[in-house]
């Protein structure tokens, strides 16, 4: 029931923030604070005394919904999900935080949005039925499209139709699949049902399945984002309010990468590994065209919006490698981008509220008047080129391991990626803090409200840099059941591509004392050392 | 007739002798509430009549009438929602020149008429109910006789559905001679060889076709749909899109059935055709509109489309969607139209979209309802607008409709966008224009439609499982 009552907390915060908003702007901020905290301490709390649990699923619940239909209101909690909600109610309190000051204009209303929308993602992170995982994606949507076009900047309508009518028509490609795959397990079983645990596995033929996965796939990829798919994000990102920004940039993209860990690989075993070599070729073009686009920004916000598109490239990248390693990664860089470009945009906030401009050639030589945000922001560029010691080195270092297991060449061009995201981060903290000045600001330094936040974020991507394992142990059941149908599937490619007397050595146990006789060769012995290589 | 003919033609009863003591109440004591009071209250008891006769049915009253419980879904959401047009009009005629009372008893006859509809057995009681409705509307729609936008609607309704009318007639008369009856049991029966159907019958319902899409608004018999939309007093808009449509929709999935018409291939198609056009000439022409009645208009005219689908999957399964797609739909006209109505004097009518600039900042609670309203026109998650595509594309997958199923996703991300457009429009920063007064009845209808939106569109179990166990044609 805890899951149900994560996301009725949320509601119920939303609902009084907007009604108290009238009153007193302060009480909205209060209450959404509040909601986001108790549902913060009571993940935390009731999973620490779970964990450690080698059960498929921390958490299950399931009620009926539309039973005509097959329909039931499925969620469930494991380790991804878990680690996904931890990032989820943290980013959500700091977003609460960063807007005391910035909206002054129907704060009740902008709470009430703000909260919709994490308890959107909420549900999306943890619902297993498929229709239930349509509604909360879409549940997403309306709330921010209201947040960017009432509190965003100059440009905001066009934004969020854009945002709005992209994400739309590929959620509805995605509810076409849903509704596809529910009539080919109707058809194939004879119950029709919309759960994930049921229609995983589905016997269909490889077209319908290819089909169906992608339009699973354009609405996870345009939410990604992906090249060529990811004209929206820029102007959202820039448009929006410092809260949408930070919203979008670490929660709502990482719910395209869940959708691809939770639904694409273990739905589609097969299909996506078909996919994978146009997976990880989008992935690396997205690396490097979003490095490229980022460098030749002027506004300071869309640079960082770029570089959302860089990093999600990893993201993609490690998807389609179909190995633990790489899945690790993908597990790291979605919780380290989530607080280093969410940290970027709370900079950025913060220098907007400042100075009002975000054009970067109107700013440098920052650091004299304010050292502490300057500290902050290169702290933050540093993590966003991967440096180590801070998380996102830990994510593509995984993420670049496991894709060269899968393609050395796509790995390659990705390491590329790394040297362009330092030219990209180098830049934002020469260009913004360092160098000559070009306008005289008088501005102050972080509040104390500010600097709270901006600490909480370098604590949590210091702890992430050198103590990622707690997370990687957490997430590692849960990846390790999306790989399972994938581990067979490779593995008998890899087993039909050779000999067939391969295959009985490679099946014979290892070599014992008593075997003398039935010493292997040296060919097969390689072969057995490569088997092992190939799947960890 | 026996008693327990009479016992089922209750509800029809009510209504028809309704307007009589309306006009006598008139002719005593020319009084807008004690008028108004009694049209609440008898189109109250005739929907409570509906539960009352439940137990004795089906029931035939041959050769005229089938009194099923399809035909009472029907009923039902005739009445309610002739009762919330009501509810939404009592300001709205209260402030009208001229004669005033005169609205309800119109009100009458047009639901009468649109009752028979859901109950027709027999060609004749089609046509007794068609025009029945249409000449009501006529008189309807021209209410204001000051302004001439209602005149001009008026004459545009009349003249085209006259003609449609007699090609409907004609059509009616093809059909008779095919099968030598007009009677749709009869039919029914003559059919039950699965011969195909002659060319005759076929000629015979395309010309049918012709009066029924134009009171549905179909393309291409649509032109007179914007023009009317926007002449028509605003509550009278409203009583269009839902219950004439609903009415005409009824009848035409009867009869659809009857004579099997999705085993036809040429019937198949020319349905086909009709529907995508409609959805995409709606959705296309709507982008553009800056009045909110004339996109409303066009809005319907594509949201038809989407429902003709339904006709095709020629399964029980289809016209259970069908009627959960009408409450929906019907409720959120009226949403929309309500608030178009709450808003209006008989100065100033609230039809272009800058009226509504800001109305979020004034008054909340109806741009809410408003915002809802939209937002399950378009398909959104939460709303019953959602749970009823997701069923009609349930059902149109079904029945392997792919072609229509994408072109009704295409139009549903086109409608989207003007939708979007009015909904950024209510949220923007307020203009200065005042607004009026809003009574407590439309208050309390609007609020009804606005939770209904909600609950449908998140608990709609209840309603699909009534729909699913009582419904089979």
């Amino acid at each position: 029931m805890i899951l149900i009552y994560l996301i009725v907390i949320l509601l119920a915060g939303a609902f009084f923030a907007w009604i108290t908003g009238k009153r007193n702007p302060v009480w909205p901020r209060i209450i959404s604070l509040s909601a986001l905290s108790i549902d913060l301490i009571l993940i935390i709390l009731y999973v620490l005394q779970s964990l450690p649990s080698n059960k498929d699923w921390l958490i299950d619940l399931r009620l009926d919904w539309i039973p005509a239909f097959g329909i039931s209101l499925h969620l469930a909690l494991d380790g991804l999900s878990l680690v996904m909600l931890i990032l989820t109610f943290f980013l959500g309190i700091i977003s609460v935080i960063i807007s005391w000051k910035e909206i002054d204009s129907k704060v009740g209303f902008f709470h009430f949005n703000l909260l919709l929308i994490l308890a959107g993602i909420t549900g999306v992170f943890l619902s297993l039925d498929l229709f239930l995982f349509y509604f909360f994606w879409e549940l997403m949507l309306v709330p921010m499209y209201f947040l960017i076009g009432i509190w965003g900047h100059k440009n905001r309508l066009a934004a969020s139709n854009k945002f709005f009518l992209y994400t739309q028509a590929s959620g509805l490609l995605m509810f076409i699949s849903i509704i596809a795959l529910y009539f080919v397990h109707g058809h194939a079983t004879g119950s029709y049902t919309f759960d994930y645990l049921q229609l995983l596995g589905t016997s269909m033929p490889s077209s319908t399945a290819m089909l169906i996965m992608l339009g699973f796939l354009a609405a996870f990829l345009v939410k990604l984002p992906v090249v060529p798919l990811h004209n929206w994000l820029p102007d959202a990102h820039t448009e929006a309010p410092t809260a949408g920004s930070l919203i979008l940039a670490a929660l709502l993209l990482k719910t395209g990468a869940y959708g691809l860990l939770r639904f694409i690989v273990p739905l589609f075993p097969s299909e996506s590994v078909t996919f994978a070599p146009i997976g990880m070729l989008l992935g690396v073009a997205g690396i490097l065209y979003g490095a490229k686009l980022a460098f030749a920004q002027t506004d300071l916000k869309r640079l960082v919006a770029y570089t959302s598109v860089s990093h999600m490239g990893f993201v993609i990248l490690g998807v389609f490698s179909f190995n633990e390693l790489a899945y690790q990664g993908v597990v790291i860089q979605m919780i380290s981008h989530g607080i280093s470009t969410g940290a970027l945009f709370v900079l950025v906030g913060q220098l907007y509220e400042r100075i009002h401009t975000r054009d970067i050639n109107k700013m440098g030589g920052l650091w004299e008047k304010v050292p502490v945000m300057g500290a902050m922001g290169l702290i933050f560029s540093m993590a966003s080129l991967g440096l180590p010691g801070l998380g996102n080195f830990i994510a593509e270092l995984l993420i670049l391991i496991g894709a060269f297991k899968a393609n050395i060449l796509m790995s390659c061009l990705a390491s590329l990626g790394l040297i362009a995201a330092t030219i990209y981060s180098l830049r934002i903290v020469q260009k913004v803090f360092l160098g000559n000045k070009n306008t005289e600001w008088k501005m102050n330094d972080l509040t104390l409200r500010e600097k709270v936040v901006s600490a909480s974020l370098v604590i949590a991507i210091v702890w992430l840099g050198l103590f990622p394992n707690p997370v990687l142990n957490t997430a590692k059941p849960a990846l390790l059941k999306t790989l399972k149908n994938q581990k067979e599937i490779t593995f008998q490619n890899l087993v039909n591509k050779t000999n067939n007397a391969y295959l009985t050595l490679s099946t014979q146990p290892f070599l014992t004392t008593k075997d003398t006789k039935k010493v292997p060769s040296t060919q097969s012995y390689n072969f057995n050392s490569l088997c092992s290589l190939r799947n960890p | 007739m026996t008693e327990k003919d009479f016992l089922c033609l209750t509800p029809f009863l009510i209504i028809a002798i309704a307007p009589v003591v309306i006009m006598i109440v008139i002719s005593i004591l020319r009084n807008y509430r004690v008028v108004y009071g009694f049209s609440v209250v008898s189109l109250l008891i005739a929907f409570c009549s509906i539960f009352f006769i439940l137990p004795s049915l089906p029931h035939t009253i041959e050769p005229l009438l089938i009194i099923d419980i399809y035909s009472m879904f029907f009923l039902g959401i005739i009445f309610i929602s002739a009762l919330l047009v009501t509810f939404l009009s009592y300001d709205y005629i209260k402030q009208l020149e001229g004669v005033r009372e005169e609205y309800y008893i119109i009100i009458f006859t047009s639901t009468l008429g649109a009752s028979l509809l859901a109950v027709a057995n027999h060609f004749v009681i089609f046509f007794l109910g068609i025009e029945t409705l249409s000449i009501s509307l006529y008189i309807l729609i021209a209410f204001q006789r000051t302004k001439s936008n209602s005149i001009e609607a008026g004459i545009k309704y009349l003249i085209l559905a006259s003609v449609s009318s007699a090609f409907l007639l004609f059509g009616m008369a093809l059909i008779y001679t095919a099968f030598g009856s007009m009677q749709f049991s009869v039919i029914t029966a003559a059919l039950v060889s699965h011969d195909p159907l002659s060319p005759l019958v076929i000629a015979g319902f395309g010309m049918m076709m012709v009066g029924i899409g134009f009171k549905l608004a179909l393309v291409p018999f649509h032109m007179w749909t914007p023009d009317v939309y926007q002449g028509a007093p605003a509550p009278v808009s409203a009583y269009i899109a839902t219950v004439s449509k609903g009415a005409v929709m009824a009848i035409l999935i009867r009869f659809f059935f009857i004579i099997r018409g999705f085993n036809n291939h040429y019937l198949f198609i020319a349905i086909s055709a009709i529907s995508i056009l409609s959805m995409f000439v709606g959705n296309i022409l709507a982008i553009r509109q800056k009045n909110i009645k004339r996109l409303l208009g066009y809005s319907s005219i594509a949201n038809m489309g989407y429902l003709i689908i339904i006709l095709l999957t020629g399964s029980n399964k289809g016209i259970q969607a069908s009627i959960f797609y009408l409450i929906s739909y019907f409720i959120t006209t009226l949403g929309a139209f309500g608030v178009i109505t709450l808003l209006s004097t008989n100065e100033y009518e609230a039809e272009k979209i800058e009226d509504f600039k800001g109305l979020f900042w004034k008054r909340p609670w109806i741009a809410i309802v408003f915002t809802l309203s939209l937002l399950s026109l378009a398909g959104i998650p939460v709303t019953a607008g959602f749970i009823a595509k997701f069923y009609i594309i349930l059902e149109g997958m079904k029945a392997g409709l792919m072609f229509l199923i994408i072109s009704m996703i295409i139009n549903s991300v086109i409608g989207l966008y003007y939708y979007l457009r009015i909904i950024t429009m209510l949220f923007s920063t307020a203009s200065d224009a005042k607004l009026p007064e809003l009574s407590l009845i439309g208050n309390i209808s609007l609020s009804f439609i606005g939770i209904s939106i909600l609950i449908l569109g998140i608990y709609p179990g209840w309603l699909i499982d009534i729909i699913v166990k009582f419904v089979n044609l």
